[in-house]
């Protein structure tokens, strides 16, 4: 049996427990860790030549890390349960098993120091907090955090009970909260640490405390004059009770009614506080059960943590091609987007060529950059470095040499051609060509590229440094090469990549835009527009329906409509916003850009909805409101349809692709862990039902697809179809 | 069921709920103790006949704490077989209380029965026996808190009361109440509070700004638009109950909010024979009594639903009621409940409220109940409909009718 946690007891008696977990290069909790600790603890209990302990780490990545996310899969949604006992009882054991192995650690009875050299994140951190005196190596670098928030889980192996107890309750509250790391600076003057050292004085510095304090082998709160830092933690704390009614409050509003985690944490440190920690760890790990229980931990961890770093990593990536990393790329047009994309290509070290039709737009966007650089207050030099590799041109001979093309000019055919060709006659049509259109499909401006197998959809979120999603569209004939190029150059910049095949608005702009002409058909049915706008937000998007087509421009969906309506000819079906996009069309309403949309933009005040809007569009308020609830289901569901359908149609071959794109393209609810991860939650017998009450009620665009009626015959699932798949 | 009939209602003067306040320096069960002591000295029963003393009390810890009910019956040298509950309802604990009493009375659990209520909010602040409701973040997610305030200025959003709407309620609230103390129609109900050496030290109600103008009030910076706004941000939390409101308007402040007070009331009520037995005349009958629940977020609009219930349980309608006394919490409360009831300005709070004389709020109940019945005998007029608004969504009233 290999050993995850080295002992070497020296010769004062003190027992070097040094975490090394063989095969990984950092250490995370196995259950050898957990075993090997369990030993060391009994040692430490029976053995009186140990005096005391000093927990460290053999790896040079850091202390330890949590939990292995990957690994934990088997707990989400809770197992079956054993005979006699009930499901949230069985994994209310599972999860209180390290929580309760710390607890024993802290307990035994002899002093027991951690000596960190490097990170100690959310569990790694908790193993930390259980030992009696920490120092940390003197280094900024080194991070310190529960941040299991961020994937909707939370510290569930003391970490909500040791944290408030030693830094006080209301700065435990927003590292918890907040996932937030803190220095080791940071945590000496919390009383987190007790010493910050060099890194090579760690483990004696813990060795000499743990000699000289024989009786130090208790904990702060196992002490009977243990007082609450901030006060006593009781209801009859006025300090205590304010912190909670205003926690709760700024809590409420950031979690919405959607998320659990942030929730559960604040239960477990309001009610564990108040007792001693062996009935305070209890409580923690059965809010911690109930977290896990829920679907919701594991779908945001698959999707905001498993399927993210996996597409980074190249999961879409044709295996059989070279890397093929891009050293210059050709940026033609130096618009927003043409700048943006400009800039996050400089800063990963790429020569970005940036063309547009006078210098004096090339040169307005390489000012781009530094206009951005300057507000990061980056280092001159470094700043200089990136601006030099963007080099702003009108000529399309300066473009050679590039081997990747990025296409950002004015979304019409006929212009896209001619910069298309006019880029090929200088570098040919081996280069890659990646266009960054958001509307027009890709297998149709590939005609103008001789070698179509290389023409490719690079499509970039607006503002480009800020968005971490790209769409990488597939044309009808494009090859692998151009998929593996596109994706190694995504990587290169550091974003997320979704791959999807063409069709109208790809998979983001085509799905996004349900939600708002949703938003929109309730507008014209006499909705209260603050109703929609409200639920769209507390549904988990990020701004409502209205909103967010102001911000696009009411002047512009009408006209890709128009452009919609005219592609498609008879094909073409009018849905239920088209009236009211053209009835603000015609009013001259066009949205932020000219100050008046469906808000009102004041001189230096607040926008606020148009008071005349319902009269305007709808000829007033209908008489019956539909319930939050009901506005809620049309929203969500529009879009799910929409989604299924681009699956059902081969757009998305992917749950994965579906949900990364939806959650980091357009915000889709992220607390769902995207729109598929959802359907297979909710069931998709039950999403067929819902769809087919509301194409009933509200028409055909709800309509569920074939697709979804056969998985729900089979009792099939997204998620389960992609492992088959994959299997 | 036997009748209960309201024989005696006194009340304190309220003083400034803070430090310089007139009662800062008089105990709560002072307070309590005095009331009860002025019913027995005016009445001149035999203290051995009140069965039962009901106080309201909404912070009852610290010095307020442990049945400051039965505390007062023994300070007050009552009969030491009175016994002594305290209760909280809220806002309405004084009325609840009466109605308890009432009810004690009703069912022959009781004699005489004492309702009443005490708070001395300048030496126990609201808020401090806590809440799971607001502090519990399970309850307090589920129940979508936020503090009362927000709620007030919710109502008036939702039912489109402007600032200037509130302003002008409070102006004449303090116009009535000036008006009313000017001619004394509270001279029968008020017992001056007195000191350790029986010196009086409050006799008339302190917090009253006579003359309080629409500019004055304007002048007033919204008191909730900080935290509904900024930190911790309720308004977000209201519109997450409320989602058709696309902004609160905030209009509520200390001028057209009730006031911080100290105080305390107490009622006698009894049953026919035991009046007669000390030669009472009964100055009212209890004709009905109701509590509701309501959504507890918006929380103020209780008073609708509770006048609906209590009326239907009397078998009368709101035009049977010549006079309606609503505890005015906020101004929004009271316009909220005249357009829901369409009553008219000149039927309700004539003689002013809490906006002009405060609100101490284990007692308003009952001093309300006792304000109302004084301006029946003074008007020759029948009927009142007493009630309040009540924390988390909750409404207390009851009707009265002259004998």
């Amino acid at each position: 049996m290999t050993t995850a946690i080295r002992t070497e007891l020296d010769a004062d008696g003190i027992l070097l427990l040094t975490i090394d977990v063989p095969g990984q290069s950092m250490n995370v909790i196995t259950p050898e860790v957990q075993a090997d600790l369990a030993a060391a603890i009994e040692r430490l209990k029976t053995d009186d030549a140990v005096k005391g302990a000093v927990l460290t780490s053999g790896k040079a990545s850091g202390f330890m890390a949590g939990a292995d996310l990957k690994g934990m899969g088997a707990l989400f949604g809770g197992g079956a349960a054993p005979e006699g006992k009930s499901k949230m009882a069985a994994l209310f054991d599972g999860v209180f098993t390290l929580n309760k192995l710390l607890r024993d650690l802290e307990t035994c009875g002899k002093p027991v120091a951690a000596a960190v050299n490097g990170l100690a994140l959310g569990g790694g951190l908790e193993f930390v907090l259980a030992c009696h005196y920490r120092v940390i190596a003197d280094n900024p670098k080194i991070t310190l955090g529960l941040p299991e928030i961020m994937v909707g889980l939370f510290p569930g192996a003391g970490g909500t009970q040791r944290l408030p107890r030693l830094m006080g309750i209301q700065p435990a509250l927003m590292y918890l909260l907040q996932g937030k790391n803190m220095s080791p600076q940071e945590a000496l003057g919390f009383g987190v640490a007790q010493a910050v050292v060099p890194a090579d004085q760690i483990i004696e510095t813990a060795k000499a405390w743990v000699k000289a304090n024989p009786n130090g082998g208790v904990q702060p709160w196992d002490a009977k004059s243990f007082k609450m830092p901030g006060g006593p933690a009781t209801a009859l704390n006025p300090a205590f009770a304010q912190m909670f009614v205003g926690g709760n409050a700024m809590t409420h509003v950031n979690a919405g009614d959607n998320m659990n985690a942030p929730r559960a944490i604040l239960s477990a440190v309001y009610e564990g506080v108040q007792v001693p920690m062996d009935t305070a760890i209890r409580i923690e790990s059965k809010y911690f059960a109930k977290v896990v229980a829920d679907p919701q931990a594991g779908n945001m961890i698959r999707s905001l943590f498993v399927s993210k770093q996996a597409a980074e990593k190249g999961a879409r990536r044709p295996k059989d091609v070279a890397p093929a990393p891009t050293k210059k790329v050709a940026m033609l047009g130096a618009g927003l987007m043409g700048a943006g994309i400009a800039m996050v290509s400089a800063q990963a070290g790429i020569e970005v060529v940036l063309l547009d039709t006078t210098q004096e737009a090339a040169e307005k966007g390489k000012q781009y950059t530094a206009d951005r650089l300057a507000k990061k207050k980056m280092a001159a030099d470094k700043a200089q470095a990136i601006l030099d590799r963007i080099h702003p041109t009108t000529k399309y001979e300066d473009l050679a040499g590039c081997d990747l093309v990025i296409e950002a000019v004015f979304e019409t055919r006929e212009i896209k051609a001619n910069v298309t060709k006019q880029t090929q006659a200088v570098l040919g049509p081996d280069v890659i060509f990646g266009s960054n259109t958001s509307t027009l499909p890709i297998t149709g401006l590939a005609e103008a590229w001789d070698k179509p197998e290389n023409f490719i959809g690079i499509h970039f979120f607006s503002p480009v440094e800020k968005m971490p999603l790209v769409e990488i569209i597939v044309g009808k004939k494009t090859g692998a090469a151009a998929i593996a190029k596109a994706l190694d150059y995504v990587a290169q910049i550091r974003k997320t990549p979704i791959v999807v095949n063409d069709s109208r608005g790809f998979y983001t702009s085509r799905c996004f835009g349900t939600y708002v002409q949703e938003g929109l058909a309730l507008l014209g049915e006499g909705t209260v527009p603050a109703l929609i706008e409200n639920v769209g937000k507390q549904m988990g998007m990020p701004v409502g329906p209205l909103a967010v087509n102001d911000e696009v421009g009411l002047d512009l969906s009408y006209k890709v409509g128009q452009q919609t309506k005219a592609d498609l000819g008879d094909a073409y079906k009018p849905g239920p916003a088209e009236a009211v996009i053209t009835k603000m069309y015609e009013l001259g309403r066009q949205g932020r850009k000219n100050a008046k949309g469906f808000y009102v933009y004041p001189d230096g005040g607040k926008k606020h909805l148009w008071p005349e809007l319902a009269a305007t569009v709808a000829g007033g308020l209908a008489a019956d409101q539909p319930s939050a609830d009901e506005v809620k289901e049309r929203l969500l569901y529009r879009q799910l349809v929409e989604c299924a359908r681009c699956f059902a149609e081969g757009v998305l071959e992917t749950p994965q692709d579906g949900d990364l794109g939806a959650i980091f393209g357009w915000g889709f609810a992220p607390f769902t862990g995207g729109p598929f991860s959802h359907m297979d939650t909710v069931g998709i017998a039950n999403v067929v039902v819902t769809l087919d009450r509301l194409a009933q009620r509200h028409g055909e665009r709800f309509a569920p697809p074939q697709l979804l009626r056969d998985m729900a015959a089979r009792g099939d699932s997204f998620y389960a179809m992609a492992a088959k798949k994959a299997a | 069921m036997t009748e209960a009939y309201i024989y005696d209602a006194v009340r304190t003067p309220r003083g400034k709920g803070r430090k310089d306040g007139k009662l800062h320096e008089i105990t709560p069960i002072q307070l309590a103790t005095q009331v009860l002591q002025a019913v027995r000295d005016r009445t001149g029963i035999d203290t051995a006949d009140v069965d039962d003393v009901v106080l309201g009390c909404v912070s009852p810890v610290g010095e307020q704490g442990s049945d400051i009910a039965r505390v007062a019956v023994l300070n007050a040298d009552y009969a030491e077989t009175t016994a002594g509950v305290q209760i909280n309802r809220f806002c309405a604990s004084g009325l609840e209380a009466t109605n308890m009493a009432a009810a004690k009375v009703m069912t022959g659990e009781a004699m005489f029965a004492i309702g009443g209520g005490v708070e001395s909010m300048s030496r126990v602040p609201m808020g401090s026996d806590g809440a799971a409701w607001a502090m519990d973040p399970a309850v307090a997610f589920k129940t979508y808190f936020a503090p009362q305030g927000i709620g007030a200025d919710l109502i008036a959003t939702k039912y489109g009361f402007s600032r200037n709407d509130v302003d002008a309620y409070a102006m004449e609230s303090q116009r009535r109440a000036a008006q009313a103390w000017a001619e004394g129609r509270f001279k029968n109900s008020i017992v001056p509070v007195k000191d350790v050496i029986g010196e009086v030290v409050l006799a008339h109600d302190e917090h009253m700004r006579p003359g309080t103008d629409m500019q004055s009030l304007g002048g007033l910076a919204p008191a909730f638009q900080a935290i509904g706004e900024q930190m911790p941000g309720f308004d977000a939390i209201a519109l997450m109950r409320y989602p058709e409101v696309e902004k609160i308007n905030h209009v509520h402040h200390g001028g057209n909010s009730s006031g911080i007070v100290d105080g305390a009331a107490a009622i006698l009520i009894g049953n026919k024979e035991i009046g007669e037995k000390y030669g009472l005349k009964p100055r009212a009958r209890i004709r009905a009594m109701a509590s509701i629940g309501s959504e507890p977020m918006i929380m103020l609009t209780g008073p609708e639903f509770v006048a609906n219930k209590v009326l239907q349980r009397a078998g009368m309608t709101k035009d049977d009621i010549d006079l309606f006394e609503l505890n005015e919490a906020f101004a929004s409360v009271v316009l909220r409940f005249m357009q829901a009831l369409n009553i008219p300005h000149d039927k309700i709070n004539v003689n002013g409220g809490a906006i002009a004389m405060g609100h101490p709020l284990g007692a308003t109940g009952a001093m309300i109940l006792g304000t109302v019945l004084d301006e029946l005998e003074r008007t020759g007029k029948g009927t009142a409909l007493v009630n309040l608004c009540v924390g988390a969504g909750m409404g207390t009233g009851t009707i009265i009718e002259r004998v």
